[in-house]
């Protein structure tokens, strides 16, 4: 009897067996980005360079700090976009230090329109971002070099923008009505 | 000679032959049911978080970029989960003191990072990468649907292999202008139709057959 029972009990519960999914493909013994790794004392499978080490292409990213690339329109594009995703919350779309963030209580920063940031050079923009200031932090790891100059650009016109005297632009106080402007400011 | 049968044997016959017929049916449509059910794909499920950080809040709320923490998402496979930095550069000014943000602050102070439990989560045999979706216009919320009015990150979509082809096989009306990849209000316009053959031209995005290829996403 049980010479029968045997292979009839135990032929299905295989079969069941072999329909349980085992996980060896989809978890595969290896590392993905930021994945937990017990080896570590910090359980974290990202490590940190030894001191000293230098970067692969560290040499090209301080080459393109080193030179301001030329600017056109296709930077100062990248700059708005950047600025926008990045510096916006706290110094605001025009750069009036009015973002979202100094509402909810953060430091108000300066106003990129003060004549001390006016008079500032590019390179200056460029070294906030990468070292920060004050209260502000890096954003080194945030923004790549050439971004940093395509920032720098665009605050520059930003500043440009919020400064600009409509006698500058051609055909504009044609188009201000006298009471939107009643002072008559040029 | 005694009755081989008992007198309810004919009904016990008829139910047998009935469940040989229909049980097999049900069995197989329960199993596709719950095999691609939302339980199944671990769909519209909230993880405990270290933090409870809310998208709702900083993007919905304030209006951060996905970019400002999401920081290699145009760029590389993997989106990128901000590191304790991202989150001091407001938080070294602002609720400081907040007992909800206790991990991060120990985290800075003893150089460990914090641990993020994952929610969406493919199998290490399926290739996914960020940065090429972004780059020919699928934006964030056409897979991870409203993130900005999540308290807790939820998977919406499946993310099973049939969910993947549907948008393969035919990526025109999911297809948006780059610049829109982030807006998380986007909507398809009227003419979603034509746009989405004029993006999919402008954007070179592959045939829709090399698209659907194993080796695009088994590799
Ligand atoms: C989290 C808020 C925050 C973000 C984001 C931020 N900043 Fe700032 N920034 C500040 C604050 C606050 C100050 C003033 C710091 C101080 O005086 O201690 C400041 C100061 C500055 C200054 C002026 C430095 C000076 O000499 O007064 C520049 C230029 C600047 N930021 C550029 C940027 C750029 C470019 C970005 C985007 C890449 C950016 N910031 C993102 C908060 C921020
Ligand atoms: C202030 C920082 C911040 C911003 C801005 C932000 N996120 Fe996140 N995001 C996080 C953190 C931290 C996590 C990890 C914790 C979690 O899962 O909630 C996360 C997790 C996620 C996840 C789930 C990851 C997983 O575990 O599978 C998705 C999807 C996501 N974010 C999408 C977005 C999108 C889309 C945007 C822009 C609309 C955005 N995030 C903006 C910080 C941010
Ligand atoms: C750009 C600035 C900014 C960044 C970056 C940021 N936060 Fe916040 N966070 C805020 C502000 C502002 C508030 C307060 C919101 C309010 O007052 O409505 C807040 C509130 C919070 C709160 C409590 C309120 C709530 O219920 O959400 C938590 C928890 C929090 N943040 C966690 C985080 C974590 C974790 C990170 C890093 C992944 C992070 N934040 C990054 C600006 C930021
Ligand atoms: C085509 C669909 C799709 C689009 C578009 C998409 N994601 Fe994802 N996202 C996924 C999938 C699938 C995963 C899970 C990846 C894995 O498990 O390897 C994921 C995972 C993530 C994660 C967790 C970290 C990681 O990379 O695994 C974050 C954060 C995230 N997405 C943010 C974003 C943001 C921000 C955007 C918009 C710029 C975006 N996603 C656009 C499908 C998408
Ligand atoms: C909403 C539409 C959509 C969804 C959903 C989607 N994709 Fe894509 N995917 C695209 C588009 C569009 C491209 C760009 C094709 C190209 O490179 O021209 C693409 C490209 C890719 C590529 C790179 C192909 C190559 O070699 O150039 C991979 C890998 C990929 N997808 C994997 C996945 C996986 C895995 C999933 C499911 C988890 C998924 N995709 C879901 C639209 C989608
Ligand atoms: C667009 C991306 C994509 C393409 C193309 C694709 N797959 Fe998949 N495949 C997936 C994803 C995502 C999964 C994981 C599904 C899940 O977890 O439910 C998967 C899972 C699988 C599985 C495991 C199924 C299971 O449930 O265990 C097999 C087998 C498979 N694929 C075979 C193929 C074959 C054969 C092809 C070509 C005809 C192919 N795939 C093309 C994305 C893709």
């Amino acid at each position: 009897m049980t010479g029968r029972l045997l292979p009839s009990v135990l032929l299905p519960s295989l079969l069941l067996l072999g329909a349980c999914d085992d996980l060896s493909m989809a978890r595969q013994k290896r590392y993905d980005v930021y994945r937990r790794a017990e080896l570590w004392s910090d359980g974290a499978e990202a490590r940190n360079p030894p001191d000293g080490t230098v970067q692969q292409g560290a040499l090209a990213d301080e080459a393109a700090l080193a030179d301001p690339p030329p600017v056109d329109a296709a930077l100062l594009q990248r700059g708005r976009e950047r600025y926008e995703a990045i510096c916006t919350p706290c110094h605001g779309l025009t750069g009036h230090g009015d973002g979202m963030i100094v509402a909810r209580g953060f430091p108000r920063p300066p106003s990129y329109h003060e004549d001390r940031l006016r008079a500032a050079p590019a390179r200056y923009l460029v070294d906030v971002i990468t070292n920060g200031y004050g209260v502000m932090y890096r954003y080194a790891n945030r923004v790549e070099p050439r971004d940093r100059w395509a920032i720098a650009a665009y605050i520059r016109a930003l500043q440009l923008s919020q400064g600009a005297r409509i006698a500058e632009v051609p055909g504009l106080a044609e188009k201000i009505p006298a009471e939107a402007n009643p002072e008559g400011r040029p | 000679m005694a009755q081989i049968f008992r007198p309810g044997a004919d009904t016990l016959a008829r139910v047998v032959l009935a469940g040989i017929a229909v049980v097999p049916v049900l069995a197989v449509g329960m199993a596709t049911t719950l095999w691609r059910s939302p339980y199944a794909t671990a769909q519209d499920v909230t993880r405990e978080q270290p933090v409870p950080f809310s998208h709702e809040h900083h993007v919905g709320g304030l209006g951060i970029d996905c970019r400002y923490c999401h920081t290699s998402v145009e760029k590389a496979a993997f989106a990128g989960i901000p590191p304790t930095e991202t989150c001091m550069s407001c938080h070294s000014q602002i609720w400081t003191n907040a007992p909800m943000l206790a991990p991060v602050r120990t985290s800075l102070a003893e150089g460990r990072p914090l641990v993020w439990r994952r929610v969406h989560v493919l199998p290490d045999y399926v290739y996914f990468n960020h940065a090429v979706h972004v780059a020919k216009g699928v934006g964030c919320g056409t897979c991870h649907g409203a993130i900005q009015t999540m308290k807790l990150v939820r998977q919406v979509a499946p993310l099973t292999m049939g969910w993947c082809l549907d948008c393969h096989r035919n990526p025109g009306p999911n297809l948006r202008p780059r610049e829109a990849v982030f807006d998380m209000t986007w909507t398809p316009p009227a003419g979603q139709a034509e746009q989405g053959t004029r993006l999919a031209a402008a954007y070179h995005v592959k045939s829709p057959a090399r698209l659907s290829e194993c080796s695009i996403c088994h590799r």
